[in-house]
């Protein structure tokens, strides 16, 4: 490996890397609102609203992020919308993500069991108040693991960007080894940007779903 | 709105042959990644310090790490490395497999760990011998706790396969392109039409393993 | 030669730690022994080597005069003649209660699938849960799991009958359900080996009583004059530590 070559494309990497988290984290945002208002749209049952939203669900959940990048950001324009590359990763990933989030809080609220229900009730809840102050939390720290778990998975999906020609960490890469043939280089760099990204999520997602285990069951 | 194309000539067998090569590839790599993925999860219970080591930092590189990024590693990488000429197929069934295999081992780890010894010594004191044991008591639940996360990880490997069109394997959505080119003055709205039908098609292969996968778990689920 | 189980000299360690040591005690055809003593004591550990889950250290168990030895690689065929129930059920959770009584049956003793189940139907009628017999085990409660389990071991007619705390995780109103088919097989004359903390049971059902601590027996004889009139320090201050 070439200590000159890894210097020279390291100042494009910390670049490329900054714009994969803004989009990233951008998007993750997106994904986490997304997925509480679908969630409690399709817990609340809200007449047609909730079919549209478990539609939604089911389809971004059952297919690749990649094709639908290549829908919104080829495709819609001939409808005569269009939207920049980078807005098109956040729009990205926020829909997906935003039906992945949708599914681990709805997988948390159902795991709430019900005695916790008549609990609140007894002591003079009304039922909204139960929600807001029992089951939602309750539910919502059921639902960490599965978060912390889409976090990564959507970090790591960002790697598809590069292929609406967003200039991300994969995008650099790419572009190096097809303009300079350094594919070493670039390849390290690539794995080195990405474990500096996601490793610490790893690790503190690690560390708050067992705090989270802890409050919960005391072991 | 672009539909109509893909009514002119081969356009939609050719996309569906495109489909086939990306379902090609992850069918062959789930069925390594099972294989491999039982072997190395039972392994992974016998608590021998090396092994644990080795797979925790196997387990957690594949976790963290873009299957896209592993694609150009393995497919540039080792053509780079070690000299040789890999194909875009081969890379990417090492790939998927590599990734397949580290999620199935974890599950296999997990299942295995997850039932307790005394469920063992129960079918030993009706005299059953550790074969009959294993094959009428154990492993049946090792499938029940497993097959519903492993017919979800066959939908994520499905949905992942898109990504090899960017080593250059002609599927499904590099059909499409191709399509999109070569009918961009008869047919300019194609890339709606094209990539509208792309994530129907999709859908239409994973939505019905994802519901055989919710449906399997919440019949299994106690 | 009424004697079903003789137990000579059995010595257990793990470690440096005696658990048992020189146990001696024969059970006979028909009897029921009940052991008593305080946690950690070694009267789990006890009827785990009686079924050859444990390697004994020294000493002998002898089935019908034939030696029990867990490093003979024959257990399965000890096994089949000695039959256990245990605290936490472990039925199979697959399958359901009548699948859970059959299986053994018809893969060790390869009895037909119909004369099992014909078998199963008339034992789960016995202890009243002939209705469950296509429930799976999540759908019952402890003591009906329990009752299941007891038939399903008695399913391969075994000798003996070990049972280990086999109430102990079951809530009190259960309990009574789950002793009273226990005191009937006593009735009937099968011979078992129960520990429990139970001793209003223990006193319903033992032919003899054993008091296990530190890992010798402290004391046995018949339960009148066990509980009524115990000799050492340690049963009295054991008996005493139970209000019944």
């Amino acid at each position: 490996m070439d200590l000159d070559v890894l210097i020279s494309y390291f100042p494009k990497y910390v670049e490329a890397f900054f714009l994969t988290v803004r989009v990233g984290v951008i998007g993750i945002g997106i994904a986490f609102l997304m997925g509480i208002i679908s969630a409690f749209i399709v817990y609340f049952k809200v007449p047609i609203l909730s079919f549209i939203f478990s539609a939604y669900i089911e389809l971004f959940r059952n297919t690749p992020l990649l094709v639908q990048l290549f829908f919104i950001y080829f495709g819609l324009p001939k409808l005569g919308i269009s939207i920049s590359a980078e807005v098109c990763g956040v729009v990205g990933i926020g829909l997906l993500g935003g039906s992945y989030m949708a599914e681990g809080f709805r997988s948390g609220l159902s795991a709430v069991p019900g005695s916790q229900n008549e609990g609140a009730l007894a002591l003079g809840m009304t039922k909204s108040q139960m929600f807001f102050n029992v089951i939602f939390p309750e539910a919502f720290s059921l639902s960490v693991p599965a978060i912390v778990a889409n976090v990564i998975f959507l970090l790591k999906e960002t790697s598809v960007f590069s292929a609406i020609s967003l200039m991300d960490l994969m995008f650099t890469a790419k572009d190096l080894i097809g303009l300079y043939y350094n594919t070493t280089e670039a390849l390290f760099l690539l794995v080195v940007f990405y474990v500096v990204m996601i490793l610490p999520v790893s690790i503190v997602g690690n560390m708050v779903e067992k705090r989270v285990h802890y409050k919960m069951f005391g072991v | 709105m672009g539909f109509e194309v893909l009514l002119k000539g081969s356009n939609m067998s050719r996309l569906l042959v495109g489909l086939a090569v990306a379902l090609r590839i992850s069918m062959i790599s789930v069925a390594i990644s099972i294989v491999l993925g039982v072997i190395l999860g039972s392994l992974m219970t016998l608590k021998n310090p090396v092994i644990k080591v080795v797979s925790k930092i196997y387990l957690e590189f594949i976790r963290i790490m873009p299957q896209m990024v592993l694609l150009f590693l393995v497919f540039f990488g080792t053509t780079k490395a070690l000299g040789i000429n890999m194909s875009a197929d081969t890379a990417s069934i090492i790939v998927f497999s590599l990734w397949g295999t580290a999620e199935m081992s974890d599950l296999v780890r997990g299942a295995l760990s997850g039932i307790p010894k005394i469920q063992y010594e129960s079918s030993f004191s009706l005299g059953m011998t550790t074969a009959q044991t294993y094959i009428h008591v154990i492993i049946p639940q090792i499938i029940r706790r497993m097959l519903p996360l492993s017919i979800n990880l066959v939908t994520r490997m499905i949905k992942t396969t898109s990504l090899v069109m960017m080593i250059g394997i002609v599927e499904v959505l590099k059909v499409g392109q191709q399509i999109i080119e070569a009918n961009r003055k008869s047919s300019p709205n194609a890339a709606f039409g094209v990539y509208a039908t792309i994530f129907i098609l999709y859908f239409l292969v994973c939505w019905p393993i994802s519901i055989l996968s919710k449906y399997l778990e919440k019949k299994w689920e106690s | 030669m009424d004697e079903i189980l003789s137990i000579k000299n059995l010595t257990k360690t793990f470690d440096d730690f005696v658990v048992l040591d020189h146990i001696n005690m024969d059970v006979k055809k028909g009897e029921v022994v009940v052991i008593v003593g305080p946690s950690g004591c070694g009267k789990s550990t006890f009827l785990r080597c009686i079924n050859a889950f444990e390697k004994i250290d020294d000493g002998s168990v002898l089935l019908s005069g034939e030696s029990i030895n867990p490093s003979k690689g024959k257990q399965n065929k000890t096994r089949e003649k000695v039959g256990m129930v245990f605290q936490s059920y472990e039925l199979f959770p697959h399958k359901t209660v009548l699948q859970n009584m059959i299986l053994a049956p018809m893969k060790v003793k390869k009895v037909k699938k119909k004369d099992a189940e014909k078998e199963a139907l008339v034992l789960l009628e016995r202890v009243g849960l002939l209705s469950k017999k296509d429930s799976y085990p999540h759908q019952l409660s402890g003591g009906q799991k329990q009752r299941v389990a007891i038939v399903r071991a008695l399913m391969m007619n075994p000798e003996v009958l070990l049972l280990d705390e086999i109430t102990a995780a079951l809530d009190p109103e259960m309990v009574r359900e789950v002793l009273d088919v226990v005191i009937n097989l006593a009735k009937e004359g099968r011979t078992m080996v129960i520990v429990t903390h139970e001793m209003l049971f223990a006193k319903a059902v033992a032919d003899r009583m054993i008091f296990i601590d530190g890992g010798r027996i402290v004391e046995e004889g018949d339960p009148v004059s066990f509980f009524e009139n115990p000799q050492t320090e340690r049963l009295k201050k054991f008996l005493n530590s139970f209000t019944y």
